[in-house]
């Protein structure tokens, strides 16, 4: 444009910072951290560095641990699309125009903005199977209103609140020792409690920000006439709405995976430790145990680099299907 | 589109003007005033059980400790000295110090870098220009814990490792940063910095008094998004420090967990004391970072 065809040694100058930062801290451990996923590398030096080629993710490939956690991290994904769905209900709710809305908004954004280690210390507070008042409410409840001496009066055995981040059971009934389903594990335990405690993180928060933001994008001529029509708020969503927020919602839907994919860390270090009996330690917290704890880089690193195959399979489908008009 | 041919066939119908049956809410006063009450009543139910563990902890965190497993969430006798306790327990303000510290210096060199890297990829002509920014678009996918590991090992190398500098210094540079003010300096109209260009302005004059300023509400949603992003940090500072006088809030939270972790008490007067300063940055922000979570399209 006018006379300045090429600011190249500019913009060389202006990237400079960031593109060494980026050379420095990304780049280079990026090649770094695959090159060391075909080693042995273990930090304590008990044992010799040996470039072992792909016998690092072979030994993956065999490790039941890995396919435990990787079955973890999945089912933790379950609270996905209650979050999104109520994501989308709230902000449906929101986009009304009503007076106030503003402090809704706020009010729901609020557990995503202060989400880290002081909530996940507040949960695990309010999980305490003795002393929270989770179950001081449940038990409550089921005493207070005799559904118990209903129960016991109908011949079944007496409920009790879960035992919550204690328990190993879940509502799929997976296995804990191998991956597979045994009816003994069926009920409500740690996994159930931190879908819970993650829809109530998320379900405010930045998905329902662009939902929100894309409701505003639906022409309201089409609504309006629709309902001239005498089209029920039902179809009118159905029909109208929901196919227009089709973009968003693959938006929202791709990078949830991607970070569920990596979630779990804070919650397992935090609230469970990973436990009871690794049930909620994501691939995440794996990585760390190996590398951080046990000090074994070269298979830490292997874990990683499948996790980074995975998310990058989606993303690719995500480049693929996705529509443009979101992601610029 | 089906949604398109939906549009041409209904369209038939609209009615000249607005106003009269046109409007949506056709049965009038009545139906309105009955949608907002029950819109009204629906949400604040919602936001009152979103709130629920907010107030529990608030609650909470003034109680004698034997009234903590009360159903009752309100303290027969509210004990404001509980605060005061945490400090006495664990050097507290040391651990908000820090995390402040270290989330100022994070949050100014990621903004000034990210902003100078967007200047280069909004407002400068060059060729390959959208090719690397595409290259760049392609590295927010990298997830965080592959670079982890190296990174860790890296600032062993470097002997940053138990130091602010291995804190600060990794986690100043952003591509997401790069991505968001590039989407709002793409905004600036080209007339304004073409005037200066023309004036003879040199790359930095234009950078620093036109597409800075004009930035702003970018910059202050990046800078909001990094601060608390910095300050909530976690998986970071917990394999990288070992020193108690270097411990950020999130550390020293975990650490007063484990050690004191029976006194809920005072555990919930240090959570709510970690949460005060993000949520009074929240409500002064908030028009700023809603626009900018739906320019930049993700965060977090």
């Amino acid at each position: 444009m006018k006379g300045r065809q090429n600011d190249i040694l500019a913009a060389a100058g202006f990237l400079l910072p960031n593109i060494l930062g980026f050379l420095v801290f990304t780049a280079g451990p990026l090649v770094f951290s695959l090159a060391v996923s075909f080693s042995n590398w273990n930090l304590q030096r008990t044992i010799p560095f040996q470039w072992t080629g792909l016998d690092g993710y072979r030994e993956l490939m065999r490790d039941n641990e890995f396919w435990l956690y990787f079955v973890n991290t999945i089912y933790l994904m379950l609270g996905m699309p209650i979050a999104i769905g109520g994501s989308l209900f709230l902000a449906v709710l929101l986009s009304q125009r009503l007076r106030g809305m503003v402090v809704y908004r706020t009010l729901f954004y609020l557990p995503t903005f202060t989400s880290g280690v002081a909530l996940m210390i507040l949960w695990k507070a309010l999980y305490n199977p003795s002393f929270g008042p989770i179950n001081a409410v449940i038990d409550w409840c089921l005493q207070g209103f005799g559904i118990n001496d209903l129960l016991h009066a109908i011949g079944c055995g007496p409920l009790a609140a879960p035992q919550w981040l204690l328990e190993t059971k879940n509502l799929l009934g997976l296995d804990v020792e191998q991956v597979g389903f045994v009816a003994a594990q069926r009920g409500i335990g740690a996994r159930e409690a931190l879908i819970i405690m993650g829809v109530w993180i998320a379900i405010g928060g930045n998905n329902m920000l662009l939902y929100l933001a894309a409701l505003t994008n639906v022409p309201q001529e089409l609504v309006e006439a629709a309902q001239i029509d005498g089209a029920s708020r039902w179809r009118v969503f159905r029909h109208i709405t929901w196919p227009q927020l089709a973009p968003t919602t693959f938006f929202i839907v791709v990078m949830s995976f991607i970070g569920s994919l990596q979630g779990g860390f804070e919650q397992a270090r935090v609230m469970t430790n990973g436990g009871p009996a690794g049930t909620t330690t994501t691939l995440a917290y794996y990585i760390y145990t190996k590398a951080f704890q046990e000090y074994q880089i070269g298979y830490a690193s292997a874990v990683a680099w499948i996790l980074f195959a995975i998310i990058f399979v989606i993303t690719l489908i995500n480049w693929k299907f996705g529509q443009k008009e979101l992601s610029y | 589109m089906t949604s398109d041919e939906a549009a041409k066939s209904v369209r038939v119908y609209e009615p000249a003007g607005r106003g009269g049956l046109g409007t949506p809410g056709y049965a009038g006063w009545w139906y309105r005033r009955g949608q907002f009450i029950a819109s009204h009543g629906l949400l604040a139910v919602l936001a009152i059980t979103m709130l629920l563990p907010f107030l529990w902890m608030v609650l909470a965190s003034f109680k004698p400790l034997d009234e903590v497993e009360n159903l009752n969430p309100f303290p027969s006798r509210w004990q404001p000295e509980n605060y005061a306790k945490v400090f006495d327990q664990v050097p507290f303000a040391r651990y908000y110090f820090n995390s402040v510290l270290v989330a100022l210096w994070v949050t100014f060199l990621q903004c000034l870098t990210s902003a100078m890297a967007a200047f280069a990829f909004a407002r400068l002509q060059w060729r390959g220009r959208d090719m690397v920014f595409r290259l760049y678009l392609a590295t927010l996918m990298i997830p965080g814990i592959v670079t982890m590991i190296p990174n860790y090992v890296l600032t062993v190398k470097l002997q940053l490792l138990d130091s602010y500098l291995g804190l600060i210094v990794p986690a100043s540079f952003s591509a997401f940063g790069t991505f968001l003010l590039r989407q709002f300096m793409l905004t600036i109209p080209p007339a304004l910095d073409e005037a200066a260009w023309m004036d003879g302005a040199g790359p930095w004059t234009v950078f620093w008094d036109i597409a800075l300023p004009l930035a702003r509400p970018g910059l202050i949603a990046l800078a909001v998004f990094t601060f608390m992003g910095n300050y909530g940090s976690f998986f970071w500072p917990l394999i990288l420090i070992k020193s108690e006088h270097l411990r950020t809030l999130p550390i020293g939270m975990l650490y007063f967990d484990s050690v004191y972790g029976k006194q809920t008490n005072l555990i919930m007067a240090a959570s709510v004391m970690n949460l005060i300063p993000l949520i009074v940055l929240f409500v002064v922000s908030q028009k700023f970072l809603v626009r900018g979570i739906q320019m930049g399209g993700v965060k977090g």
